[in-house]
């Protein structure tokens, strides 16, 4: 039975909608300007084609009037759709407060998927319907591109820095995830599903898959392994509790924010930024940790409240 | 007199101005493009200073400025012995002509080779030349790196450019001493003055960039 | 090469008006008109394979390009066949994925650096350019031979990496994967791009100062044909943006043989520094591509309507402000790159102005057939195939430049679809159209017209249905660059495929029906269109000075009566 020909992917974003809508406005103006134009040009090639009566034409320099017009109406029309679009993005650049997080790290050819409750996935993503999820991502290797056509969303994942991207599912199901930057030769087979999921079933799945604990708890193993607490402990480095999210002020008298960036920027070139009243002591734990490790070390460090530092061993 | 006059005059153009005209636009065009080669490079350069200012700092500090600003004046003489040469041969005077160019091309000389023996040559031996003799392992060694990188490969370029002009002036040598450079046929020496001057400038514009950053005095 | 020895065909019945199908009153030259093809001209005044390779006249040059920038196409067309072949199955039916990549990357490459760039601007911008303006030669003829083998240099060097081994980095060269991750022959193809872009620059820099200074007396800037506007408009993007590109390929280089952490973030680099410094080059020179055909199309409008264009101001000024607007939008090909959202909406809004210059030029070109006299060769089909195509690819540039749909769409074959549309639906149409219009001038030799506007309907359908497919594609989410995709994305393919097959049986036919010609076709007169424009008052193949005198212009531009 034919469904009727899909020339649009499922709608299964709050934003998709818009998009599509935005992407039909688009159509039509491109099939009304190509039409009108191939219609001109027919009707004016037929029209005034050359035959005995017509071996001369009617010499038109121009008309000002009509220069204006078809500058101006193209500009308005240029003008609406790039309100209309930008107005979207930025509706969309955005994550909601309360979304869930999730991480992901691409590397060649392959998805790392880490929830904070500390399950991993490769290739897919599970996720509960009807719920912002915020994807915080990098990669290990090139650049690769976490693409979700039925979420309308992509975003570049690119070593050495975090982006972020976030949607929210609109109905279950399972959806193609493609890598959408050329990233070497099995790019293709960068494929995976984001399966969204009921709640209730998304709960069943995640308590299933947790085996070692959360993603803060194995950060928190790392935390001790790597014996961060000998300086963060001590006040020969300066304490970690509370510090997500909040400004930090350096030796040079800038003031940065503590995101996820800076944390990863730290430990990975401890010399780039000095926080003030601390001298540059800290080591460089680059080749020591993964991406992934680095991602459940900022969990844990997002998750210290302050005045909860943990002391050190005796 | 008529004879080299109508020699001077490539069949494609109607007088020698429309020549003359033709060939200084062409080398303003010419150096436009340089402009935009040589900023690409000062592009990056310009924003991993920004990023890495402490390791950027540190490896200008290596460099040696008194060097350096021999190097400035001995370039901006040999634009002034460029620019006389070109006023010599616009005037005809071809003993003048090819002393200036002499002069320049020995200073041209001169600038590449403080730059390979006493800057790049210690520079490599100091273990400062990335890919190559990189031993430097202080603080920020991977951004003093980085800025090892982009002051070889500006310099590397400009003196690239130096090496070419240098063959043209002694093209231009050869030519000044048969005389073939004269009031009316002299745009070759017009042209190379300007695209000398032009390696002049960016130079001009390295020296400080490379080597007085980070505010050593 | 043997251009001499040519003869009038004695086997045929019908004359020469009748077997090339023309009614509309060209003028076709007899038998005994055909001797003046014994008079000198560029093609016989000097024999020998020296003559040709030490040539500076700017006519000859463009016969070199054009027989260089036809190999390349043949190259770049073969990969193309190749890729449609294989993206019948979802699977792949011919290739690994390694090899797939390899092939979009060189026909990328190929099609990019040797075919369109270059095409109409060395062929048809060399041979014109003096001519339009009433000159005997480009102002540096040596130059314009050097940049000749400039160009043959950096095709050897690509071709050495293609056939050696390929390269796999697709013609974007995007880091760390170009520096750090892959081991193909990055290097020597970076080389070869490095090498052609000065052929670019250099010919830039000739049309500029030629332009400028070398005039005819009466020949003033609004009295040019557009198509130098067109050249001249295109040689500044040549001019200031190739460098940029050239430089930065030296520091893919540099970083793949040091390491030192230029692009590449494990030591230190920045790898979307690398993307802002290539599209500042890479988007402008999709203008050095498709500039040039719109200064053909106004050729072809004018001529073939017995018209003057409509608002030449206009279309002249609109030239120069797509070059200029074009150097500001770079941003554009990053939106999901992660630079800043504000940088993003800049580059939308900036974006969006391009367009608007485009359009006017479309506008303009629909408004010159108004009450004109209109014929419909070849060329003209071109035209027309050229306006309406260009219409509908450049429309779905504003959907790019959306930001909340171009996240959707970005890197999918949407953008694949649209970028064809204006190379191969446009800029392609364009150099077919000067082939078709120009080819008396170059050869003195008509082809069967009958032929030629099959040839073009064909291209036009073939074209439609290659490339349609790939805009519904894009939107459905199929990512470029996949050697392997899902089933579902088959049937849409597979169409996409037939079209191709059909596009290439359109691009044999003009290749044989020009060969035809030059030893069969009748000979064609210095003006068979009966066109304004100071090279058809010239004879057919022009002598190798151009012109007798240099003519004073008292004309404006189109002067049809």
């Amino acid at each position: 039975m034919w469904q009727g020909f899909q020339f649009v992917p499922d709608r299964a974003s709050t934003i998709a909608r818009g998009v599509d809508g935005l992407f039909y406005f688009l159509t039509a103006i491109d099939i009304f300007f190509t039409v009108i134009i191939f219609l001109a040009i027919f009707y004016f090639a037929i029209r005034y084609r050359r035959h005995a009566q017509r071996q001369q034409a009617e010499q038109i320099e121009g008309n000002l009037m009509l220069e204006i017009a078809w500058t101006v109406i193209p500009l308005g029309i240029c003008v609406l759709v790039f309100l209309w679009g930008t107005f979207l993005f930025m509706r969309n650049a955005r994550p909601p407060r309360a979304s869930m997080e999730v991480f992901v790290v691409g590397k060649q050819w392959m998805w790392k998927v880490q929830h904070p409750e500390g399950v991993e996935e490769i290739n897919e993503l599970h996720i509960p319907v009807n719920q912002p999820i915020k994807l915080t991502m990098t990669s290990e290797d090139v650049i690769h591109d976490f693409s979700v056509p039925a979420f309308r969303v992509k975003k570049d994942v690119v070593p050495g820095m975090y982006t972020m991207e976030w949607f929210q599912a609109t109905k279950t199901g399972h959806f193609h995830l493609f890598c959408d930057q050329y990233c070497g030769t099995n790019h293709s087979l960068m494929k995976g599903e984001v399966i969204v999921m009921e709640p209730a079933e998304y709960e069943q799945w995640l308590s299933g898959g947790i085996r070692g604990g959360t993603m803060a708890d194995a950060g928190a193993k790392l935390y001790e392994q790597l014996a961060c607490i000998t300086c963060h402990g001590t006040g020969k480095g300066p304490s970690l509790a509370g510090i997500y999210g909040q400004p930090v002020k350096l030796n040079d008298g800038t003031s940065v924010v503590a995101d996820e960036a800076y944390i990863r920027e730290s430990v990975l070139y401890p010399a780039a930024k000095i926080v003030m009243g601390y001298k540059p002591i800290m080591p460089t734990f680059k080749g020591q940790v993964t991406e992934e490790q680095l991602l459940q070390l900022i969990a844990y460090i997002k998750s210290l409240r302050p005045a909860e530092t943990p002391a050190p061993k005796r | 007199m008529s004879d080299h006059a109508a020699s001077a005059l490539a069949h494609q153009f109607e007088d020698l101005d429309q020549q003359h005209e033709a060939a200084s636009f062409g080398m303003w065009i010419f150096l436009a493009t340089e402009v935009m080669f040589f900023g690409g490079l000062f592009a990056g350069y310009t924003i991993y200073r920004n990023l890495y200012q402490p390791g950027f700092a540190a490896g200008s500090h290596m460099l040696n400025v008194t060097i350096g600003a021999i190097n400035t004046a001995v370039l901006i003489g040999s634009s002034l012995t460029m620019a006389l040469a070109v006023r010599a041969a616009q005037t005809g005077k071809r003993n003048a002509l090819v002393t200036f160019l002499i002069l320049t091309i020995l200073l041209g000389l001169a600038f590449i080779l403080i730059k390979l023996t006493l800057e790049w040559r210690h520079d490599y031996v100091e273990g400062l030349a990335p890919g190559l003799n990189f031993t430097f392992a202080g603080a920020h060694a991977k951004s003093v790196e980085l800025f090892f990188f982009f002051y070889f490969t500006m310099t590397g370029v400009h003196a690239a450019h130096m090496v070419v002009g240098v063959g043209i002036l002694s093209y231009l040598l050869v030519q000044a001493w048969r005389g073939k450079y004269g009031p009316d046929r002299f745009n070759m020496v017009e042209g190379t003055g300007l695209y000398w001057h032009f390696v002049d400038i960016v130079w001009i514009f390295l020296f400080p960039l490379l080597y007085l950053i980070g505010g050593r005095y | 090469m043997g251009w001499h020895g040519k003869q009038e065909c004695k086997c045929r019945v019908k004359t020469p008006a009748e077997r090339l199908g023309r009614r509309e009153g060209i003028e076709i030259m007899t038998t005994a008109a055909a001797d003046t093809e014994t008079r000198v001209n560029y093609l016989n005044a000097d024999y020998g394979i020296k003559s040709w390779l030490l040539t500076t006249d700017h006519k000859r040059i463009a016969i070199l390009y054009l027989l260089s920038i036809s190999m390349f196409f043949l190259l770049g067309g073969i990969a193309a066949v190749l890729i449609r072949l294989h993206l019948i199955e979802p699977n792949g039916a011919i290739f690994e994925p390694g090899a797939y990549n390899k092939l979009f990357s060189m026909h990328g490459i190929i099609m990019v650096f040797f075919f369109l760039i270059p095409s109409i601007p060395a062929v048809f911008g060399n041979f014109l350019v003096p001519m339009m303006i009433g000159a005997r030669d480009l102002a540096f003829p040596r130059i314009n031979l050097l940049s000749w083998y400039i160009y043959v240099i950096g095709g050897a060097f690509t071709l050495y990496a293609i056939i050696w081994g390929g390269v796999d980095t697709g013609w974007t060269f995007y880091t760390p994967l170009s520096t750090t991750y892959l081991n193909t022959n990055v290097i020597s193809a970076a080389l070869g791009v490095f090498i052609a872009g000065f052929s670019s620059i250099l010919t830039g820099l000739n049309f500029v100062v030629t332009i400028h200074k070398m005039r005819a007396p009466g020949m003033t800037w609004f009295r040019m044909p557009l198509f130098l506007w067109a050249m001249y408009a295109t040689s500044l993007i040549q001019i200031l943006g190739t460098p940029i590109v050239a430089i930065t390929l030296v520091l893919v280089a540099l970083e793949r043989v040091f390491h030192v952490g230029v692009f590449d973030p494990a030591v230190g680099g920045d790898p979307i520094l690398f993307q802002h410094l290539f599209w500042f080059y890479s988007h402008p020179a999709v203008y050095i591509m498709i500039l040039p055909s719109m200064g053909v199309v106004s050729e072809l409008i004018t001529c073939f309507s017995r018209k003057r264009i409509f608002g030449y101001s206009f279309v002249a000024f609109s030239s120069v402000a797509i070059a200029v607007i074009s150097f500001v939008v770079w941003g554009h090909h990053m939106f999901v790159s992660g630079q800043s959202v504000y940088a993003g909406i800049v580059f939308s809004m900036l974006s969006f102005l391009v367009a608007i210059p485009s359009a006017v030029k479309v506008f303009n070109w629909t408004a010159t057939l108004y009450k004109g006299s209109i014929s419909y060769q070849a060329p003209m089909l071109y035209a027309f195939g050229f306006i309406g195509l260009f219409t509908m690819g450049g429309l779905t540039g504003l959907f790019l430049a959306t930001l909340a749909v171009d996240t959707h769409v970005h890197d999918t074959y949407f953008v694949v679809g649209h970028f064809h549309y204006i190379m191969v639906g446009g800029a392609m149409m364009g150099y077919l159209g000067a082939l078709h219009f120009w080819w008396p001038k170059i050869t003195g030799r008509l082809y069967p017209d009958g032929w030629a506007r099959l040839a073009a309907a064909i291209i036009f359908v073939g074209f439609n249905l290659t490339f349609f497919p790939q805009y519904m594609l894009g939107y459905l989410g199929m990512p470029r660059r996949y050697a392997i995709y899902p089933p579902e994305f088959q049937t849409l393919n597979v169409l996409s495929s037939a079209g191709a097959s059909i596009l290439a049986v359109g691009y044999v036919i003009p290749l044989i029906y020009f060969l035809w010609s030059l030893k069969y076709g009748p000979a064609a007169g210095p003006n068979p269109w009966e066109a304004k424009g100071l090279e058809w008052q010239t004879a057919s193949p022009p002598p190798t000075e151009n012109f007798a005198q240099i003519p004073v212009v008292t004309e404006e531009a189109y002067d049809y009566k």
